[in-house]
């Protein structure tokens, strides 16, 4: 089922006004053909009219579209010859979070992603892509596997956080992900982290402590989620728009924050209108990272990791 | 005067009086006398309760006397997201913090000795917007996690926090990958680190720099976790017990070497210090 979002209506209406000239026209020339074009042009402007112009709030919607690809998506068009490999060894396999050996171009890395699904069904599956303990820790086991073959890692993260649940607090969500991050600290490949949808703090940043930090720019990245800071400081819920605006979690925020290197550009309409073209622009900006990145030493490497996460954040003194 | 509000005046004198005298006991509500209280090191000697105290405090009961020289004390807070909210502008928080508190930021970071030994030390302080971690906070846990590893000393950090700074926004998450950046390179350089976790200890800092310690100590009772018990109990649908996150239940799925009483403190931190060999 097509959902659209409010303010993507004028386009939907756009839409089914060239679906119906096209019906009209059907497959032969007539007159109506230089109307349909002059529409067509007409949508896309309007697309990226509205696109180019989204408030914080909208974004976070168009980061959580229901079609919006997720990494599924990205393993079919951005990736081949995707291995998955499960289990962290200790507990369990979370179907939250996966990696495994891929292909991108004629790269070969270790893929590691939250697993957001389309439907449902395949949500519930993977527990809307928040990552449970084992989660975490698979993800570490294959980032020090890319370690030992000497693979780049490459992430994608979209989740609205790590699971609040009472067996993630048993088994240690926090040591989870603080282990993470002070692994991935000095992990001597390599590491690409590419926000796709929504970067749900700790749970975002437990596979994201990357030397390349890039996002979609429809995408968000948050230290915590508009609803849950518009409860506690506006003690409403319904400030998120309010919220969303302050905590200045959008691609352009965080660029001029200097906590990411890029902006990947999505086509007119956002990633699921065009979920090809947006593959093709994210393959191309991680190769340009892969390349860059992977002629440093191993210990110039960690180093620099250091050196770029040490200098995040604005103080006085 | 009125009678009545003659004996209401009186009356909230001699509340008053009451109140900086003598203390309740948050967990057995019992009615402690003040002095008793602080110097029995904020604990309460009925029931074992672990109060909050200041960094100040905290240094003055950990480290030998005279030899703590502090470290990184004029760095605080910036505004960079120009942060307003439902009840006005983060700057304007700040300053009531710094003024309530006369503390720069939510840790207090330096150098000293514990029973003779050499070590970094930083410890949190709750009262200073809860303890949250600001990017001033991520700065200054890194620097003394930079001296510990330009000196080769032990680093002993106290936290006392409800986790990230929503007022910074990004910048806030990403002072745990910032602290643990400096915590690896201690490990690394095989140099001592030990977490030392107090009431409470969650969110952001529970998952960074406060779990990775080689010797994770927390005191009694002290609220250890992730996510917080509302969020929690609206995911799952089911009321928690009153011992989930608490320290005794940390320790037992594993995640804590052990707790200490305050007023050990001091003696096990030497003791376990006294395994390094350097």
């Amino acid at each position: 089922m097509e959902r659209e979002l409010d303010f993507e209506r004028p386009i939907a209406d756009m839409e089914k006004a060239v679906q119906k000239l096209k019906n009209l026209t059907g497959d032969q020339k007539s007159d109506l053909s230089d109307q349909l074009d002059e529409l067509q042009k007409k949508l896309i402007e309007r697309k990226k009219e509205i696109y180019d112009n989204l408030t914080p709030w909208q974004t976070v919607q168009v980061a959580r579209h229901p079609q919006r690809p997720v990494v599924h998506d990205y393993i079919d068009l951005v990736f081949s010859d995707f291995i998955e490999l499960h289990g962290d060894r200790c507990f369990g396999d979370d179907r939250a979070l996966i990696g495994g050996f891929a292909l991108i171009g004629s790269e070969k890395v270790m893929l590691i992603g939250h697993a957001k699904g389309h439907s449902v069904e395949d949500n519930v599956n993977r527990n809307f892509g928040m990552a449970r303990p084992e989660g975490y820790r698979k993800a570490l086991r294959l980032m020090h596997l890319a370690e030992k073959y000497n693979l780049p890692v490459v992430t994608f993260i979209d989740t609205m956080g790590a699971y609040p649940g009472l067996d993630a607090e048993e088994r240690g969500q926090a040591e989870a992900i603080a282990r993470n991050l002070t692994e991935m600290a000095r992990l001597e490949v390599p590491i690409i982290a590419v926000v796709t949808g929504e970067g749900g703090s700790g749970g975002a940043l437990g596979i994201g402590v990357g030397d390349a930090i890039l996002m979609l720019s429809h995408s968000i990245y948050s230290v915590i989620s508009p609803e849950g800071c518009a409860s506690i400081l506006w003690r409403d819920a319904s400030y998120n728009a309010h919220a969303a605006e302050a905590l200045k979690l959008t691609s352009k925020s965080l660029l001029e924050l200097g906590v990411i290197d890029e902006i990947i550009a999505e086509p007119p309409g956002g990633a699921h209108a065009d979920p090809q073209r947006t593959a093709d622009e994210v393959k191309t900006v991680i190769l340009k990272y892969i390349k860059k990145i992977s002629s440093r030493s191993p210990s110039k490497l960690v180093s620099k990791r250091f050196e770029k996460f040490a200098a995040m954040g604005k103080f006085t003194s | 005067m009125p009678w009545f509000i003659k004996a209401k005046t009186e009356r909230d004198s001699r509340t008053k009086l009451a109140d900086e005298m003598w203390i309740k006991c948050q967990q057995c509500n019992a009615h402690v006398f003040k002095q008793d209280f602080i110097n029995n090191l904020s604990v309460c000697p009925k029931c074992n309760w672990h109060g909050k105290i200041t960094a100040y405090e905290r240094i003055g009961m950990t480290l030998d006397v005279g030899t703590f020289k502090e470290i990184n004390e004029n760095i605080r807070p910036d505004d960079p997201l120009s942060f307003v909210d439902g009840k006005g502008p983060y700057r304007e928080k700040v300053e009531q913090a710094r003024q309530k508190t006369g503390l720069n930021e939510s840790v207090v970071t330096g150098l000293g000795k514990i029973n003779g030994t050499f070590i970094v030390v930083a410890v949190m302080d709750f009262r200073f917007l809860g303890g949250s971690l600001g990017s001033g906070t991520g700065e200054k846990i890194l620097l003394g996690a930079n001296y510990s590893y330009d000196h080769k000393l032990p680093y002993i950090v106290f936290s006392a926090s409800g986790g990230a700074r929503m007022h910074e926004g990004i910048l806030s998450l990403m002072q745990m990958a910032k602290t643990c950046a400096g915590i690896a390179r201690l490990n690394e350089r095989k140099i001592p680190y030990i977490s030392v976790l107090t009431d409470p200890t969650t969110g952001g800092v529970s998952a960074s720099f406060a779990m990775v310690g080689d010797v994770n100590i927390a005191e009694p009772g002290a609220l250890i976790g992730f996510a917080g018990r509302r969020v929690i109990e609206q995911t799952i649908k089911q009321k928690l017990p009153d011992s989930f996150q608490t320290a005794e239940f940390v320790l037992e799925h594993g995640f804590l070497d052990m707790i200490v009483n305050r007023g050990d403190l001091k003696k096990t931190l030497s003791y376990v210090l006294s395994f390094y060999n350097r």
